[in-house]
């Protein structure tokens, strides 16, 4: 059981991660995915946001939500690391396992469990501190302490995201000195910084440049060896070219879910025919 | 209809026009009637001195004694309304984040009170100061002032607080912090330079206040060394002297509100010059 627990949280930093441990839990829990949600319903007093959601998610795949604005995407993300809990209009029911464990059970251990989920909303939000601060933000609420290794996890993990040539000479600078690119960049080396093994990401593209686009796009591709993603977008272009699996969702409801090919090729059913075609 | 349409948008235009400077015009006028009436009692000797006996009677001598037992005055009451202000307005703003009515409701209760005149909260302050035995002193005047300027700190807190994106609250707790960590690290920071707006604006009115101090801070010549002892203040200082019916002692009411006009328009610079600096860090 705790070997389990030490596979889902990859640690990339250090290279210990040892190949028979790997294969050992790869074979345990080849079929068994890292996400499970069952019968998970939100409602608001108007009315259901999310209806009888079931869904698994494999481990180490990109997962896209696909829909029209206003079909849930967002609230069945911001459901995965209860987020939900801050908007007290939202009821949220159902179950959604992670890593064996059932998380809106999670009580105390509310912030560990969000700690294995990374976030990227649809803006970039950095914190209110320098760039070197935000990304040695998680490791601080995490108890580390050694200047040392909060300073290597800052490099490692701005190297990754492709930003450190740009900003190690000024790592001490507010964040608002870096572009909305590099701030989503940097956003999302904060949250890898933590080590999650999933990582949520809300359309984090669509306030961004091509360019900035591009490079999240390819590093999603990289980081997928290694984490579980879970990506909204409306984007067609950007399921086909990121998606492994793609769940197409349509007020509230999953209509269909499959391989992008077959589903973004050849859809089964007429909301997605026609959501294809005209975009709703 | 394109045409009406251009001259409801001048209308307009002329009437908000009119209304801005209207405001600015009547700022200016006040001052400058101030200004006239005190300028040629103003001195050093008014500013740095303290009163010498009979002063309000033509006596010589300054006004020492009230613009230091107003600063002393205002500290307190800042520091007692921040220590009470900002855990209320952050918690309005995280621990009830879920609870919107609560929120609301606070907030009404909070804008009532800032609507309150000052004159009533010095008569509160009066009674509570009867009830605990307090007699007219520093203390009591801090107090009350406190209570005079704390809805106001909270509501302005507040306002800063509310202005705060929701996402960055996500950001913080997906990140893995607290509730008391999102508060403290994230949110305080983010509103670090709004906050001292608001505690220089609550200084300010505090500073200005005479009612609420008429009857509880008391008045004396000296400066006080204890909480216990009466303190002076600018605005009481400037009603005693006005009161007087020798002339030249009502220019020197003048010369006091220059004095305490002075010191708010600094404090009014200050917070601008400040909240600009220390907002550097934080995200728009
Ligand atoms: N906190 C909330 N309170 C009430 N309604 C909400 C709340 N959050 C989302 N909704 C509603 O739920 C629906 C789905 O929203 P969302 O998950 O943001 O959709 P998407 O991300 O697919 O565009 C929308 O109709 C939205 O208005
Ligand atoms: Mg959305």
């Amino acid at each position: 059981m705790k070997q389990m627990a030490f596979t889902y949280q990859p640690n990339l930093l250090s290279e210990s991660v040892t190949m028979e441990n790997q294969t050992e839990v790869a074979e345990m829990k080849k079929d068994s995915p890292i996400i499970e949600i069952k019968n998970l319903n939100v409602k608001t007093s108007e009315g259901k946001i999310l209806k009888d959601i079931n869904l698994k998610i494999p481990k180490n795949k990109i997962v896209v939500l696909l829909g029209p604005s206003g079909c849930g995407k967002t609230t069945l993300l911001k459901s995965l690391n209860r987020l939900t809990d801050l908007y007290k209009e939202l009821k949220v029911s159902g179950q959604i396992i992670i890593d064996g464990q059932d998380i809106m059970k999670a009580g105390q251990n509310l912030a560990v469990m969000r700690q294995k989920m990374g976030l990227l909303s649809q803006r970039p939000f950095p914190l209110p501190a320098s760039i070197y601060k935000n990304v040695a933000y998680g490791l601080k609420l995490k108890g580390i302490r050694s200047k040392k290794l909060i300073s290597h996890s800052v490099e490692t993990n701005l190297k990754r995201v492709g930003l450190w040539n740009e900003v190690k000479d000024r790592l001490k600078s507010p964040v608002t000195s870096l572009s909305i690119g590099q701030q989503q960049r940097l956003c999302l080396a904060r949250g890898l910084a933590v080590k999650p093994a999933i990582i949520l990401a809300d359309e984090p593209t669509s306030a961004l440049d091509p360019i900035s686009t591009k490079i999240i796009e390819n590093l999603f591709k990289e980081l997928k060896q290694h984490y579980t993603i879970i990506l909204v977008t409306h984007v067609l272009r950007q399921a086909l070219r990121l998606a492994d699996h793609v769940v197409f969702m349509y007020y509230g409801e999953i209509i269909e879910q499959g391989h992008p090919d077959e589903i973004l090729k050849n859809p089964k059913t007429a909301i997605l025919k026609k959501y294809l075609v005209d975009g709703n | 209809m394109n045409r009406l349409k251009l001259i409801e948008e001048w209308i307009f235009k002329i009437i908000s026009f009119i209304a801005a400077y209207s405001v600015v015009l009547i700022l200016l006028y006040l001052l400058i009637v101030v200004f006239k009436k005190g300028i040629s009692a103003l001195s050093w000797e008014i500013v740095f001195s303290m009163p010498e006996g009979g002063y309000y009677f033509g006596g010589g001598g300054g006004i020492l004694n009230a613009i230091v037992g107003s600063f002393y005055l205002s500290i307190g009451a800042t520091v007692l309304a921040v220590i009470i202000g900002l855990p209320a307005a952050l918690f309005i703003n995280v621990q009830l984040i879920r609870l919107k009515r609560t929120q609301n409701t606070i907030r009404f209760f909070l804008d009532a009170l800032w609507g309150i005149p000052s004159i009533v909260y010095g008569a509160f302050g009066f009674a509570a100061m009867l009830f605990l035995g307090l007699n007219a002193s520093l203390l009591a005047g801090i107090i009350t002032v406190a209570l005079l300027i704390t809805p106001i700190l909270v509501r302005a807190f507040d306002e800063v607080l509310k202005t705060i994106p929701v996402e960055l609250q996500e950001a913080s707790f997906s990140l893995g912090s607290t509730r008391t960590e999102t508060a403290l690290k994230v949110l305080f920071k983010q509103g670090f330079a709004g906050f001292i707006t608001a505690l220089l604006l609550a200084f300010g009115r505090g500073i200005g206040d005479a009612a609420s101090v008429l009857f509880t801070a008391g008045f004396t010549d000296n400066i006080p060394v204890t909480f216990d002892e009466p303190v002076a203040t600018l605005p009481l200082s400037i009603f005693f002297q006005l009161s007087s019916p020798i002339e030249e002692v009502r220019q020197r009411a003048y010369a006091a509100a220059i004095v305490l006009t002075v010191i708010i328009l600094i404090i009014s610079v200050s917070a601008r010059l400040l909240s600009k600096r220390y907002s550097k860090n934080s995200i728009k």
